[in-house]
């Protein structure tokens, strides 16, 4: 094991720079913006140049260990803050720093005309620190620093607008429901110790291998949990949407590139735990299974296009989380669709947010069309994007959704024909909704508001969005090529290439299965959006109108969880005047009415008192008397 | 001569001290019941000294006779006092602490 002494920069410097922003206040607000983006990219520099390093030493001392210092030193439990930088971890710095640098250079443009931007990018930087010391602890414990670090950024970016009260709400949701899943981390966290004795990734590793299984399971279903709850799964997923109230920016990075991956991090991160837990391994196929068709509906029949690429992300993640619940097999793939995702649909947010920039924020699809004409360049790279997604060769998603849905068709029997039927239906359904999007807003006629002049967006915005458009190209072809990303993790995820054996449909089979699928959405978008009326048609399906309001999710949750919360609550309200004051209360009326009987005797008649001594003394003699007698 | 006829005396002066604290308003007749009281207890000192035949219920009963003699000095400043202020020497009068 390589020891480095870089790594803590990697989390020091945003940290700092957005400690600085936030403590400087108005004095910065001439140069914070370029200052965080500086700082973002010194970021990636570092990490490209231990990228460069790592390549540079052979197999086993590949990972990188930091020690900052000895955090927590209590009876058994040893916690130190130490960093590890492997070939998992790498993957990720680079995708934070690299499309958080290219974020942050699209929002100097984005945000030029907010009041708020040097708050803005303080908030970006922290979540940037959050996120690669998530990526980076070398323990559950120090992935929690990060785990609730990232929380609180996308709190406080979706809130970044907070005067608008559904904003504030929306990042309310987000937090809460956020929190059921980090109660699972916690008790992961826990469960770990209370069977290893220890929380660090190489403890647990070499204690999972003589642990019982149901402990096993235990440890996977919560993690499951926390990441369900992070990455927008089945049944935490209904924040997602809301999220969307934050900047564009935050949109693309947070809640579309990073940290709703964090989830898909975390399960790979334990695959020590799920591959020794078949019943974990499948409660995570049943959830990405159940999530990926969930977005991808929900998707058909959003009208606002941030929401509908919302909808497309908690669907590509149900990819990568079902990839995940495959064993050894899959992680490298879920970590390839997880790379080139982070491409393409941050470019196509940027691209969302390129055209609500020229269209005075609007989101209203139904009051887009033809915008392709006058910007070009972004119904370029969205488009680009968009052919990413739909996995049509040799783009990006080609080479990582097909490994996905192959490996679900490989995973044998009746599990393997569900889980690639579920996918291959996925995709088609990806297909239909991401068409929709490209029709509706970039051809057919005009329906824009009468004040919109869309212009295409200024350089600083146009060109991350280039970038990240040759990323949708490329990555997928640059990863898969001599199967490099599968060789590289190998270390990480003990995949041993026993399974290609068992083949259950060939590769080239599987890959035209889903072009035709794909074909088939594509079509049946086109036909259906030949002509698109400005308000939304009433009278749809009953399925439209289920995925209008999100298949119901948050009527589900408010009949389940709220009102029976807001029940006990008040019920509890009632309990605490009633009965718990009622009984403090009588019993100062007791005192009180005792108290005013005795008060009588204070007459203030000497006579009486003297009475009352006399009485007094008569009474203790007698009972001196009778005791002794 | 019978002890018990001096115990009997004592009792009587104390149970007619007692009585006068209690029924009567005149602080001076208030003051001078007191004084039997403690006369009737120095009564039982001497009979009971008497009886068991040396001095310490004699001594017990100067000690007494001092002790009287102060309250004498402060409860007489008192009354006095209280005469002159409110001009009257009624134990009723003077009830103000109360609730």
């Amino acid at each position: 094991m390589h020891t480095s002494t870089n790594l803590v920069y990697l989390i020091a410097l945003p940290l700092f720079s957005a400690a600085l922003l936030l403590i400087l206040g108005r004095i910065a607000d001439k140069w914070g913006h370029i200052f965080a983006t500086l700082i973002s990219a010194a970021v990636f520099l570092i990490a490209g140049i231990e990228f460069f390093a790592m390549q540079g030493r052979s197999g086993e001392s590949r990972a990188a260990t930091q020690k900052i210092f000895e955090w927590i030193s209590v009876g058994t439990l040893h916690v130190d803050a130490s960093l590890l930088l492997d070939q998992l971890s790498i993957c990720f710095v680079l995708l934070i720093s690299g499309v958080g640098t290219l974020i942050h250079i699209y929002s100097i443009a984005y945000m030029s005309h907010d009041h708020d931007r040097r708050r803005f990018f303080a908030y970006l930087n922290l979540f940037i620190a959050a996120m690669l010391l998530l990526v980076l602890g070398d323990s559950y414990l120090n992935l929690y620093v990060g785990w609730e670090g990232v929380g609180l950024a996308s709190y406080l970016l979706i809130g970044f607008w907070n005067q608008k009260p559904a904003y504030a709400t929306a990042a309310k949701k987000a937090f809460v429901a956020n929190r059921v899943g980090d109660v699972g981390l916690s008790l992961a966290i826990m469960i770990a110790f209370t069977q290893f004795g220890t929380v660090t990734f190489a403890g647990v590793k070499a204690g999972a291998s003589g642990a019982s299984t149901g402990a096993l399971t235990a440890i996977g279903a919560m993690l499951l949990l926390a990441a369900a709850g992070k990455s927008a799964q089945f049944p935490l997923q209904s924040w997602l949407g809301d999220a969307m109230a934050g900047p564009t920016p935050v949109s693309a990075l947070i809640h579309a590139a990073t940290m709703v991956t964090a989830g898909v991090y975390l399960i790979t991160r334990s695959n020590f735990i799920f591959d020794a837990s078949p019943t974990a391994q499948l409660m995570v196929v049943i959830v990405g299974a159940i999530t990926l068709l969930f977005g991808a509906l929900i998707g058909t029949a959003k009208d606002d296009i941030k929401k509908a690429l919302a909808a497309s992300t908690m669907s590509q993640i149900g990819y990568m989380i079902l990839a995940t619940g495959l064993g050894p097999v899959g992680y490298a793939f879920a970590i390839m669709h997880l790379l080139t995702h982070g491409f393409f649909k941050a470019g196509m947010f940027l691209g969302a947010g390129s055209v609500m920039h020229g269209m005075n924020d609007e989101v209203n699809m139904r009051r887009y069309g033809a915008i392709g004409k006058v910007m070009p360049i972004t119904a370029a790279t969205f488009g680009l994007g968009y052919l990413a997604i739909l996995g049509v060769p040799p783009f990006a998603g080609f080479y990582s959704k097909d490994k996905i849905i192959e490996t679900a068709f490989n995973a044998g029997g009746v599990k393997g024909i569900l889980l690639g039927g579920a996918t291959l239906l996925g995709a088609a359904i990806t297909a239909f909704y991401m068409t929709r999007v490209i029709v509706l807003t970039f051809t057919g006629t005009k329906r824009w508001d009468e004040k919109a002049h869309p212009h295409e967006s200024p350089f600083l915005m146009w060109a991350p969005m280039a970038v990240l458009a040759i990323g949708s190209v490329a990555s997928g072809f640059l990863l898969s090529s001599g199967s490099a990303l599968v060789n590289w993790l190998q270390p990480v995820v003990n995949e041993n290439h026993e399974h290609h054996a068992e083949e259950f449909l060939p590769p080239l089979v599987v890959s035209t299965m889903a072009l035709v699928v794909v074909a088939i959405g594509v079509a049946f978008a086109v036909l259906k959006y030949r002509t698109v009326p400005v308000d939304a048609p009433a009278n749809v399906s009953v399925f439209t109108k289920a995925a209008r309001k999100d298949l119901y999710q948050d009527s589900f949750n408010e009949a389940v969880f709220m009102r029976p919360g807001q029940k006990l609550t008040s019920g509890l309200v009632i309990t605490d005047n009633r009965v718990i004051d009622g009984l403090v209360r009588s019993i100062g009326w007791v005192i009180q009415t005792i108290a005013a009987a005795l008060r009588s005797i204070q007459n203030g008649y000497v006579r009486s008192y003297a009475l009352i001594m006399v009485l007094g003394v008569l009474a203790l003699v007698t009972a001196i008397w009778m005791v002794t007698l | 001569m019978d002890i018990s006829n001096y115990i009997y005396l004592s009792a009587l002066l104390f149970t007619i001290g007692a009585i006068g604290v209690v029924v009567r308003r005149n602080a001076i007749v208030v003051f001078m019941c007191v004084e039997l009281m403690l006369n009737a207890a120095n009564l039982a000192f001497v009979t009971f000294s008497r009886v068991h035949g040396n001095l310490s219920g004699q001594v017990a009963s100067f000690f007494t006779m001092v002790v009287a003699a102060c309250e004498v000095v402060v409860g007489l400043a008192i009354i006095v006092t209280i005469y002159r202020s409110r001009r009257s020497a009624s134990v009723d009068d003077a009830s103000l602490l109360k609730r």
